[in-house]
């Protein structure tokens, strides 16, 4: 790890007038020191704000969730009413990494994370994202990459997180000491690589995630999210599926099919949710939705297997959103 | 998880008595006594610095660095201080100043836990944490587990059972199952895979692993 200096900071105040060009903030510092000892990212200056007590919490709100972004990715899995009414999310941060990583990795820096790909994590390749022109992935080992949406860079969105906030149709809350606060929709947040390969969300330089948002789900909606790796634990995902669903009876009213490691941004599959909605959820119904959410993949030269994996992991998820299938216990995490 | 309490009652009236505690270790029966006398004297000769250190910090922000400054450290029930850069990583400070090489380091990425220690009694991966960011932390490592030159319980049922073969895993598997103790003195098997379920033991001794910590389990349920 390079040379830095550090501002521990204890209120945000301080933490953002700290912010000043070419630092970078550091919260729970996984992902950060990770990337520091990769020798990819050498910041000289860390804004430390680990310490900040305001931006850690829990608090139901009249019309959903704030979630301070210093929670710790443990604090809302053991959340009993993000267990209950908002369980994608507790199933996302409960199976995220190890049981150490959830006690120190916070929500913010979840969403935050940057992009899986093994050659973008290597200081030793110098790739589309890093400002050059080729991308190793493509004719190198891509077994782990996107299978679709991917563009120019078939790296995987990393955050598990995102994966239940998209469902949940969460808002990112970003704070700058020049401008104030702004709220960005998660659906917003992140930028596919073909509109900018350099930068992976909207987040400014100048800005800290203080919070994240999430509206109180309708009345019937039952969730889930779950995860399949070649490890049981600590591995990031190589299919993943959240599930959202609004039920009238036995009847879907809404469906929400989102999933991770696909594509480089974390998306939506309207065709399986178009399969899901005004429909009885049976195991039909479930396959067939698993099935219509490959629509449009172009596995790359080692990942076709993903397309056989995703369909099993949403069927699976949608029937564990819906009561009819216990937690998978080959599901990673 | 609370805040700034000692790990434990058992822990709270530690002593700075390290030569009972060194008999319990491989490394320090190697190593003898003569080279932790000289780094307690180093550390106590840095103290002098603590001061300068936190005078011409503004409100709410304290510096660091990049050139080492002296932190303390509140480790097993003791302060500890060292000279450290902000870039030091717990593990390092533990091993690396202190000589406290009960923790390991292996993957250096939070992959293998062999690193877990507690903080405020809660297991991390003591390689992904700054030192400075374990300031005003408790922190627990292997060497805190055993008091009075009694070894912990599960270190104990670790020996019984076999659990463990390199034996380079072992720390961080004990400080992971023994958290769990702490906060549950009865788990189920599906309780105890998970909380070690960020230890890798390449190995592979998991089975006698859960074997010796449900057995310091139903040791506990048959005193209670």
């Amino acid at each position: 790890m390079n040379s830095f200096s550090l501002a521990d900071c204890t209120s945000l105040e301080s933490a953002l007038s700290e912010l000043k060009s070419g630092a970078v903030v550091k919260a729970g510092g996984v992902d950060l020191l990770d990337r520091m000892k990769n020798g990819t990212d050498t910041p000289t200056r860390l804004v430390n704000i680990r310490r900040i007590s305001e931006l850690r919490g829990i608090h139901e709100t009249s019309d959903g969730l704030t979630i301070g972004a210093l929670t710790t990715l443990a604090e809302i899995a053991d959340d009993p009413t993000i267990r209950s009414q908002y369980t994608i999310l507790s199933d996302a941060c409960g199976h995220a990494a190890t049981p150490h990583i959830r006690n120190m990795a916070t929500i913010g820096g979840n969403v935050l994370q940057e992009l899986q790909c093994w050659y973008f994590r290597s200081a030793e390749f110098q790739c589309i994202r890093k400002g050059k022109e080729q991308c190793f992935a493509f004719s190198g080992l891509n077994q782990y990459h996107a299978i679709m949406d991917y563009g120019g860079c078939p790296s995987v969105a990393p955050s598990s997180g995102a994966v239940a906030l998209l469902a949940l149709n969460g808002t990112i809350e970003l704070t700058s000491a020049a401008r104030g606060k702004r709220m960005v929709a998660i659906k917003d947040f992140y930028i596919h690589p073909d509109a900018n390969p350099h930068r992976f969300n909207v987040k400014a330089d100048d800005e800290i995630l203080t919070a994240i948002h999430i509206p109180q789900p309708a009345p019937g909606t039952r969730s889930a999210y779950q995860k399949y790796g070649e490890k049981e634990s600590h591995d990031w995902a190589i299919a993943d599926a959240g599930i959202l669903l609004e039920m009238d009876g036995d009847q879907c009213k809404r469906a929400v099919v989102t999933m991770g490691a696909a594509s480089p941004v974390v998306r939506r599959s309207q065709e399986a949710e178009a399969v899901l909605t005004g429909k009885r959820i049976t195991e039909q119904t479930a396959r067939a939705a698993g099935k219509a959410a490959m629509t449009g993949a172009m596995p790359l030269s080692m990942n076709a297997y993903k397309v056989q994996l995703f369909p099993v992991a949403i069927y699976r998820t949608v029937l564990l959103a819906a009561g009819q299938m216990e937690r998978d216990p080959s599901a990673a995490g | 998880m609370t805040g700034n309490e000692p790990p434990s009652d058992r822990h709270s009236d530690r002593s700075a008595n390290s030569t009972t505690a060194k008999k319990l270790t491989r490394r320090g029966f190697l190593k003898g006594a003569g080279i932790t006398a000289a780094s307690t004297a180093l550390i106590e000769g840095v103290q002098g610095f603590q001061q300068e250190a936190l005078a011409a910090t503004p409100e709410h922000v304290k510096e660091y660095g990049p050139e080492a400054a002296p932190v303390t450290l509140h480790i097993n029930g003791r302060e500890h201080t060292v000279r450290i850069e902000p870039r030091t990583t717990l593990a390092e400070a533990l091993r690396v100043e202190l000589g406290m090489t009960g923790t390991k380091i292996s993957c250096d990425r939070g992959v293998c836990s062999s690193c877990t220690v507690w903080l405020d009694k809660m297991p991390v991966n003591s390689c992904m944490t700054l030192a400075v960011d374990a300031v005003d932390h408790q922190i627990t490592t292997i060497e805190g587990l055993s008091v009075d030159n009694e070894v912990h319980p599960l270190q104990e049922a670790f020996v019984r059972h076999d659990a463990m073969q390199c034996g380079f895993c072992t720390p961080g598997m004990v400080m992971s199952s023994a958290a769990l103790l702490e906060r549950n003195p009865h788990p189920s098997e599906a309780d105890v895979r998970m909380a070690v379920s960020g230890n890798l033991c390449r190995c592979g001794t998991y089975p006698k692993i859960f074997a010796a910590v449900l057995d310091v389990s139903s040791h506990q349920a048959t005193k209670a």
